[in-house]
């Protein structure tokens, strides 16, 4: 039975605990906004660039186009990107990405494919180092955030024309957490290997109005030039769309922590002040009634 | 006025430039290029070289890019470049502390690109 000093102890740390994560609260929104501005300054690159993709990959056949854009044909080597936080305490964001992993590596290997993954962020490997770390080929710390750098995407990218040129990936995956609004982040799995071509209506009309387009220096090279750079801005544009994501579901966590501290120091208050009335009112019958004794 | 062409320069981190220009002149990986109003429809993939913008017959601004790609269609200019740093009213020590972080991060790329930067300020 706790007694009235233990109670004010509890309340104190609960005081305590609160102002830390209000403050995690505070930081994570100035930082969003930032995130925010980030991903969607860095839609424009990655639309024009899909847009010049889809164009070029519609004239390509799939017998002479680059593997980078159609996959080795075959499916058997698949290599999963994960991005997830290198940090904690961002409610379920790391844990969603973890269980799709898992989810998706048993897919995989239920429809006997051979997975490899590539993690980015400490988070995510962590988890899956005991069951899965003899999947893990590669992984990335420290690369997000507000400040995310194209060198350091070149060096994921790296990886992954590496593991394509000998041979040992046929498709590439990326699994992230893609940022809806504050409140909604949602586990996405996209394609890296081959490009997703996406036949949109606009693309169409805008390509049966427009004279055809002439290459320099020609189709083939061109495509060789964008694809690696089309690898690199799909990596960076999902990165900043989890660190954007993993800041959102920092800030809502941190508010409900918050929320459910202040709850907590209520129900403490109201139980110390009762515990202190009772003290007080059995000294009082304590004295009345040694003083009726006498 | 005359006819203008709507040049954009978009690099990963944002839309560097967008100005209605009268000619953009391009370094293409086949050699310098001038993309005007009705210039037929070109894509091309370029060399690292200096994008130069005409505003009215002038030059208005240099842009170093680091290669890329341009789309250039009859009333449109947009080049997609990862590395790309105006040549206009930036400061030589702002250009030298960069190449510095980069010498010291081994990024070999990046510091090939600032010297080309230095090289033509």
């Amino acid at each position: 039975m706790a007694n009235l000093k233990d109670l004010k102890n509890r309340i104190r740390s609960v005081k305590s605990t609160q102002k830390i994560t209000s403050a995690m609260k505070m930081v994570a929104a100035a930082k969003l906004r930032r995130a925010q501005d980030n991903a969607e300054a860095a839609r424009p690159y990655a639309a024009r660039m899909s847009a010049i993709i889809n164009s070029l990959a519609s004239k390509a056949s799939p017998e002479t186009a680059p593997t980078m854009l159609v996959g080795t044909g075959a499916e058997q080597r698949i290599l999963l990107v994960v991005l997830s936080a290198d940090r904690g305490l961002c409610g379920g964001f790391n844990g969603s990405i973890i269980r799709a992993t898992r989810r998706e590596v048993e897919r995989l290997k239920g429809e006997g494919k051979t997975v490899d993954l590539l993690m980015v962020g400490r988070k995510a490997k962590d988890a899956l180092k005991r069951e899965l770390g003899d999947l893990i080929v590669d992984s990335r710390e420290g690369i997000q955030g507000t400040a995310v750098s194209f060198a350091d995407i070149d060096s994921i990218a790296d990886v992954i024309r590496a593991r394509l040129e000998n041979g040992e990936l046929d498709r590439c995956l990326i699994l992230y957490n893609r940022f809806i609004s504050a409140i909604t982040q949602e586990v996405t799995l996209s394609s890296l290997i081959p490009v997703e071509v996406v036949e949109t209506e606009a693309a169409d009309e805008d390509s049966a109005s427009s004279a055809p387009y002439e290459y320099e220096p020609d189709e083939a090279t061109v495509l060789e030039d964008l694809l690696p750079r089309n690898l690199s801005t799909q990596i960076y544009t999902a990165i900043l769309e989890s660190s954007a994501s993993e800041l959102a579901a920092r800030m809502t966590a941190m508010d409900n922590a918050t929320r459910n501290a202040g709850d907590l120091i209520d129900r403490l208050t109201m139980e110390y002040n009762r515990r202190r009335q009772a003290a007080i009112t059995t000294e009082l019958i304590e004295i009345i009634s040694g003083a009726e004794a006498l | 006025m005359a006819e203008t062409t709507a040049f954009e320069l978009v690099t990963p981190a944002r839309v560097m430039m967008a100005v209605d220009a009268s000619m953009v002149v391009i370094p293409g990986s086949l050699g310098l290029f001038g993309a005007m109003p009705r210039h037929a429809p070109t894509i091309s993939t370029l060399q690292r070289g200096v994008v130069e913008v005409y505003v009215n017959g002038n030059v208005n601004s240099r842009i170093m890019v680091d290669g890329g790609i341009a789309d250039v269609t009859e009333d449109k200019c947009v080049i997609l470049a990862e590395r790309a740093v105006t040549l206009d009213n930036t400061n030589r020590s702002d250009i030298e502390s960069q190449r510095q972080t980069a010498d010291t991060n081994g990024n070999t790329r990046e510091l090939e690109f600032l010297d080309a930067v230095l090289a033509a300020l």
